[in-house]
């Protein structure tokens, strides 16, 4: 099987490649648009900034490839972001895919000086995904663990197939056709993650 | 819900783990990425590797250490010691570390924080923070491994770093750093009620109802701990059963 992941100027590449790596897949890296389209899976990863990744993929027309591919394409994190159609940060038009805004989180008001922690944004650590829909999660628990690191959201949608709690319920994963992304990082999920790979593998 | 979180300490010097008490009288505990994958499949929530010499012999921390954890672990881990540029955290990171702390290094130079969140975004910066309470009451930070005295506040450095844009602190309190005695509950909730960053409690958990203390009287985010999980004192997987009986939220 051929798995491509996209190359672009948002971090954590190397994380989804050990990854892979650790159950047993080698995958190529880049942005050549022949070997992304005749890949049998693709993954979209990214750490980074909506605006300037958006750039870039406007630059290497890597937008108008990505958002026609007809294999099964996983989004992670920011890349799942990108493939909404809009998001808050800097205002940013993305590629559409899925009929969803990206938000940024806002903490609730709380009173002047107290001594209570303030929510944190952006949302750094271990939280649970339920209300889970795809083959995607297939054979994971209701309420499984992931690690997330983001301070914008998707909002729940027809496309959800996953749902996480901070501030408000958000879409933790959403799918649509061939198109699949998760808000969290299954690279970094221990088990839980690592088993969401294969089982997008196995599409 | 957001979890708490667990996060072993690995202190390295000349690629193994070693940890001292007051930062002092190094034992040797083993291989970092041995011992790391084995606390990431016990229930550890992230790791931290400390390179503690790098400071003081001016060393930069190894980079293929850094891919080697990353290849074999899977959950985050931060990667501290020595680091003074936005090379150094470059390198870093490409290497596979999920986020870069830096503490000497950022105090003498702040707009270091700023370059950093700049460039590779504040969830990967993580200050650390070497802290002692003094005789007048106050806490002080203490620069190159807790040997170097100054006259600024705990609070109002950690205040400006996150306003030039630290994603976390990490707070370590020399009173209570290898005593076992529980953590320092008054600086900790200082920080957690002032700063809109997570924080990250390191320094004198000795049992398990330590854990449950800082997370109930702080709000602290993670809470951090060394030589009890290398010297298997407290397993991590009783520490979180521990923690979920006393309703705090943990990963299990």
């Amino acid at each position: 099987m051929a798995l491509t992941i996209i190359k672009y100027n948002a971090g954590n590449i190397q994380s989804v490649l050990y990854a892979l790596e650790r159950i047993g897949v080698s995958a190529m890296v880049t942005n050549d648009h022949e070997e992304i389209g005749k890949a049998d899976k693709v993954i979209f990863p990214g750490v980074g900034e909506a605006s300037s990744a958006m750039k870039y993929l406007k630059e290497k027309k890597l937008d108008e490839l990505i958002k026609n591919l007809k294999q099964p394409v996983l989004g992670i994190c920011l890349g799942m972001q990108l493939m909404c159609t809009y998001s808050e940060e800097n205002n940013t038009e993305c590629l559409g895919i899925f009929d969803e805004y990206v938000k940024k989180f806002k903490a609730p008001d709380r009173a002047a000086n107290s001594p209570l922690p303030s929510l944190k944004i952006p949302q750094i650590g271990w939280n649970n995904i339920y209300d889970l829909k795809s083959g995607l999660f297939k054979n994971i628990e209701e309420k499984s663990y992931c690690y997330f690191v983001h301070g914008y959201y998707a909002a729940l949608g027809n496309h959800t197939i996953a749902t996480t709690d901070y501030v408000q319920p958000y879409s933790s994963a959403l799918h649509k056709n061939n198109f699949y992304g998760v808000q969290f990082h299954p690279e970094k999920s221990a088990v839980t993650g690592e088993k969401i790979l294969k089982n997008f593998l196995e599409l | 819900m957001l979890t708490k979180r667990i996060i072993p300490c690995l202190d390295i010097k000349d690629g193994r783990t070693v940890k001292g008490t007051h930062f002092v009288d190094l034992r040797d505990a083993g291989d970092p990425v041995e011992l790391g994958t084995l606390y990431a499949q016990q229930g550890a929530d992230e790791l931290v590797f400390l390179d503690i010499t790098a400071t003081v012999e001016k060393r930069k921390t190894l980079s293929e250490l850094v891919n080697r954890i990353a290849h074999h672990i899977n959950i985050p881990f931060t990667v501290g010691g020595g680091i003074s540029s936005v090379e150094d955290v470059s390198v870093l990171l490409q290497n596979g570390a999920d986020k870069i702390s830096v503490n000497t290094s950022a105090f003498k130079k702040p707009s270091l924080i700023n370059d950093l969140a700049k460039e590779f975004g504040s969830q990967c910066v993580v200050l650390a923070i070497d802290t002692k309470k003094e005789e007048d009451n106050e806490w002080y930070v203490y620069l190159n491994g807790g040997r170097t005295k100054t006259d600024s506040s705990c609070f109002d450095w950690a205040k400006q770093a996150v306003d030039l844009g630290a994603g976390e602190i990490l707070l370590t309190s020399m009173n209570h750093d290898g005593t076992k005695q529980g953590f320092a509950l008054d600086i900790t909730r200082t920080l957690t009620a002032g700063l809109p960053v997570p924080v990250i409690a390191s320094g004198g958990g000795g049992t398990m109802q330590h854990f449950v203390d800082v997370f109930e009287k702080t709000g602290v985010d993670a809470a951090l701990a060394a030589s009890i999980f290398h010297f298997k004192e407290i397993s991590i997987p009783d520490l979180k059963n521990y923690l979920s009986r006393n309703n705090i939220t943990v990963r299990i």
